[in-house]
């Protein structure tokens, strides 16, 4: 108990001795845990704006989808059915407003409202002739507010209103999940699968959009079901026993369109494939963020790996005092890590909380449900999550450097011997033949080639990221924003998820590049405090302070560029994972990335570089010698 | 402005370095004069604190002076800048330190060519300087030994030969042998005595009478101020003789 006590007594005088590197420590452990719990929060986050929306639009427990309206009568006494509304006509049309356009799936409706599936209004009025109203995801991709025009297969509609539905997946996913696909018979071309939004018309209207040319292939029947837990299973069933051949699951992914064999006469939809749908923002959100969050905790190895080496070259002194007095090896190994253990748990519990505070700004449900998602919840499996990475990250940095305090000889820890620096001979032959500041760099690197290695990983880890948010910026401008003159394939209108990920996106690269600033101005600093004696000697020898500040500029940008080069690959691998059949962004704007970061780079390590060597040079070579 | 560089090297006029101010004033160099002639040998003495070390990092470019007026060959040196004075370190002045100050990492001839190679020598004829200078201090043999392979005296003689890469006008030496114990002492004084009969100018603070005695002159200094100064008759070599009789004798 006494040496228990003893090594928290020690470690927290410590901790308040060096209050400044603990308080970096904490933020770079905290800003990856934040991140991860706003990731892990995200599970569940619209199960209750969709059970509001559900039951604020009497939402059918199933959509059936079939040929004709004839094909309805067979279903609406099938068992398990307990209430029907239907069927509607569904005519496939191509909508424009604005130079944009885009495939839709127009319901035809009556004007009285329905007794199953009754969209809930949030602006305008209900359907009438020549009055459309349009699903809300889709109203603001398209732009349009109540009493604009647009034209649905080149006729003129006045939008009457826009509301929410859970009877259809919102835009831009309605056709586009298999579990959730426009039913095979839907007549569009596949092309168009990725952007095709819903809206309500007339029946007349409806039927009016049709043509000889443009088929009414579709109509829909909103049904209750007396088990409506039972939807899929439900569904499945009916499907097996009506679809008039294969499988359910009916690929109609872009580009592969109706699967082959007899054609489906019906498709069925049941709730919890639309759920799942309107999951499909929030999920998109979670799959940025979760390794995002991962990298944020590699970069946050690198910036406590820095930290600690920083500190255990300090703690030298007191290791020595330590084992002078009787402190045995592990009490040494205990102080160092009880020490930066507490300090990743306590940055943890502040990440968990800044994650859960800010969460439910991330974790809007979307346009597509009515409500608010609550507070997220953070389940004890995301609080050991959170704190597991954090405890990792902390170990993985402070373990080396603990066990060497412990094997360090008193004497030599009380004469404050720092580690010496590495010798590469070969590396110091060819800077013989260099520039002075070159020279300088290059045994800069070389006397502490792990420190290079950290600086390189940093980099790579950041590069990593900023190219998969290129990657990605690249191939959103590329795919989904085609030109508006088809009408079709993207139509220049914005896709809530694509923005949604660019959100998600926006706070990784600000906290990448964050932590990467840290991180590049501790291993700067670190670099600088290291080669303060080396530095003064140079100059005492006859080198001027601008070409030893030159010397670490270059030094860190060497050390920069290997983890330059491996995160271009390392980045479009890591998206070409996560969107596996994504563009890769052009050349010019990976080299961009490279030169900019490497800019960057040099210009956070001329101001520690220049604070480092304004101490006159007598005044340091004495004080080394102290 | 010129001086007469044709006898003295370096001259001071009142020098002065002074910290803080009003009751905080540390006068740590204090109105100093000095003049140092081609080819002579100045030990500096006094107790810990005097400003022995802060007068020498004045004379060699390392500190600036609050006041006064410093010359090098007869030209003005105390108002130069940051990159003035780093050439002059590079080319004019050589330093020797107590802690001899080598870099751990580097090899003895590759810490003795550094300073060539920073004044832009192409790495052959650094290397070739380092070698020359290596043979000259006796360590020939030692020139691909790290120092941490090397014995204190053998540090420093590798320190010094270092200094005199660029074919310095002045050697500036800060307690040369403050870190080494008697047979290392002799081992850098018969070299310092070699380097003067070769005709090196050079400057040694120290708190060692025996090696103060091998100088041409000894001045000494308290509280900043130079309080006393007197010509050594004997002349480096002759005291270093007796020094090294005396050592054969204790031997």
């Amino acid at each position: 108990m006494g040496k228990t006590l003893l090594v928290f007594r020690l470690a927290g005088r410590d901790v308040r001795r060096h209050l400044a590197q603990a308080v970096l420590l904490i933020v770079a452990i905290a800003a990856a845990t934040a991140t991860l719990t706003m990731a892990l929060a995200l599970n569940g986050v619209t199960s209750q704006p969709f059970a509001a929306t559900r039951a604020a639009t009497r939402a059918p427990d199933v959509v059936a989808y079939m040929t004709s309206a004839a094909r309805a009568k067979s279903l609406i006494h099938a068992a398990g059915v307990a209430a029907y509304d239907g069927p509607f006509p569904v005519a496939s049309a191509v909508i424009k407003f604005d130079g944009r356009g885009s495939a839709v799936f127009a319901e035809g409706r009556d004007v009285a409202p329905a007794t199953i599936d009754r969209p809930a209004l949030t602006a305008g009025s209900w359907v009438r002739s020549g009055g459309v109203v349009l699903e809300r995801t889709f109203a603001e991709a398209l732009g349009v507010s109540v009493g604009d025009r647009v034209t649905l297969n080149g006729r003129s509609f006045v939008v009457a209103g826009i509301a929410v539905t859970a009877a259809q997946a919102p835009y831009p996913n309605l056709c586009w999940m298999s579990t959730n696909s426009c039913p095979p018979f839907f007549s569009i071309d596949s092309a168009s699968f990725r952007n095709v939004g819903v809206i309500w018309t007339t029946t007349a209207d409806a039927i009016g959009l049709t043509s000889k040319a443009n088929p009414l292939t579709m109509w829909a029947l909103n049904l209750k079901l007396t088990h409506p837990a039972d939807a899929s299973a439900w569904a499945d069933r009916e499907f097996n026993s009506f679809g008039s051949g294969g499988p359910r699951s009916v690929s109609v992914a872009p580009g592969s369109g109706p699967g082959a064999g007899p054609a489906p006469q019906y498709d069925f939809s049941p709730w919890e494939g639309i759920a799942q749908a309107d999951a499909l923002l929030v999920q998109d959100a979670q799959s940025v963020l979760e390794p995002g969050a991962y990298l944020l905790a590699v970069l946050a190895i690198a910036s406590v790996a820095v930290l600690v080496g920083r500190r255990l070259s300090e703690y030298a002194r007191r290791v020595g005092l330590l084992k002078a007095v009787g402190g045995s090896p592990r009490l040494v190994m205990a102080v160092f890590l009880v020490e930066n253990l507490a300090l990743a748990l306590f940055a943890s519990l502040l990440g968990l909380v800044a994650g859960w505070l800010i969460a439910p700004i991330l974790t809007s449900p979307g346009a597509a449900l009515i409500g608010s998602p609550g507070a997220p919840a953070i389940s004890a499996g995301t609080v050991i999550r959170v704190v597991g990475v954090a405890l990792v990250v902390a170990l993985a940095a402070s373990l080396v450097p603990a066990i060497r305090a412990a094997r360090t000889s008193t004497v030599s820890a009380l004469n404050d011997v720092g580690r010496r620096p590495a010798r590469r001979g070969a590396l110091i032959r060819v800077s013989r033949r260099l520039p002075v500041p070159a020279l300088v760099a290059i045994r800069l690197v070389a006397r502490r080639p792990r420190r290079a290695l950290l600086s390189a990983a940093n980099v790579a880890v950041t590069i990593t990221g900023i190219v998969a948010v290129i990657a990605f910026r690249a191939d959103a401008d590329g795919v989904f924003s085609g030109p508006a003159a088809t009408g079709l394939t993207g139509g220049g209108l914005s896709d809530p998820v694509i923005n949604r990920d660019e959100q998600m996106l926006a706070v990784i690269t600000v906290m990448l590049i964050t932590l990467a600033v840290l991180n590049a101005v501790f291993t700067t600093w670190a670099t600088v405090l290291d080669a303060r004696r080396s530095s003064a000697l140079m100059q005492a020898l006859g080198a001027r302070s601008g070409q030893v500040i030159s010397g670490l500029v270059v030094a860190q940008v060497l050390s920069a560029l290997p983890g330059a080069i491996v995160g271009i690959p390392l980045g479009l691998a890591l998206y070409k994972a996560a969107v596996s059949d994504g563009t890769p962004p052009p050349a010019l704007w990976l080299v961009a990335t490279v030169l900019v970061t490497l800019a960057v780079m040099a210009a956070l390590t001329v101001i520690p570089a220049w604070m480092g060597i304004r101490r006159p040079v007598a005044e340091v070579l004495q004080a080394e010698t102290a | 402005m010129k001086d007469n560089a044709e006898t003295s090297v370096l001259r001071a006029v009142g020098l002065r370095k002074h910290y803080g101010k009003d009751e905080s004033l540390v006068r740590a160099v204090d109105e100093v004069d000095l003049e140092i002639a081609r080819g002579e040998a100045l030990a500096v003495m006094g107790p810990s604190g005097c400003g022995k070390s802060t007068l020498l990092h004045l004379l060699g470019g390392l500190d600036r002076p609050s006041g006064g007026e410093l010359w090098l060959a007869g030209r003005r040196i105390d108002g130069l800048g940051e990159r003035g004075l780093a050439d002059l370190r590079r080319h004019e002045i050589g330093f020797v330190f107590q802690a001899f100050h080598l870099m751990d990492e580097l090899t003895a001839r590759e810490n003795v060519e550094l300073p060539a190679l920073l004044a832009g020598r192409s790495p052959r004829q650094a290397r070739q300087r380092a070698l020359e200078l290596l043979d000259q201090v006796g360590l020939a043999d030692r020139g691909n030994h790290l120092p941490a392979a090397l014995s204190g005296g053998q540090r420093q003689r590798v320190a010094i030969a270092r200094a005199l890469v660029n074919e310095p006008l002045i050697l500036l030496a800060d307690e040369p042998t403050g870190n080494l114990d008697s047979a290392a002492t002799l081992e850098v004084l018969r070299l310092f005595d070699r380097l003067h009969t070769a005709g090196l100018t050079f400057v040694i603070v120290t708190h060692d009478q025996r090696v103060a005695a091998t100088a041409d002159r000894l001045v000494s200094m308290r509280d900043g101020a130079l309080v006393d100064q007197m010509r050594l008759t004997g002349g480096t070599g002759g005291n270093l003789r007796d020094l090294l009789a005396m050592d054969r004798q204790h031997g």
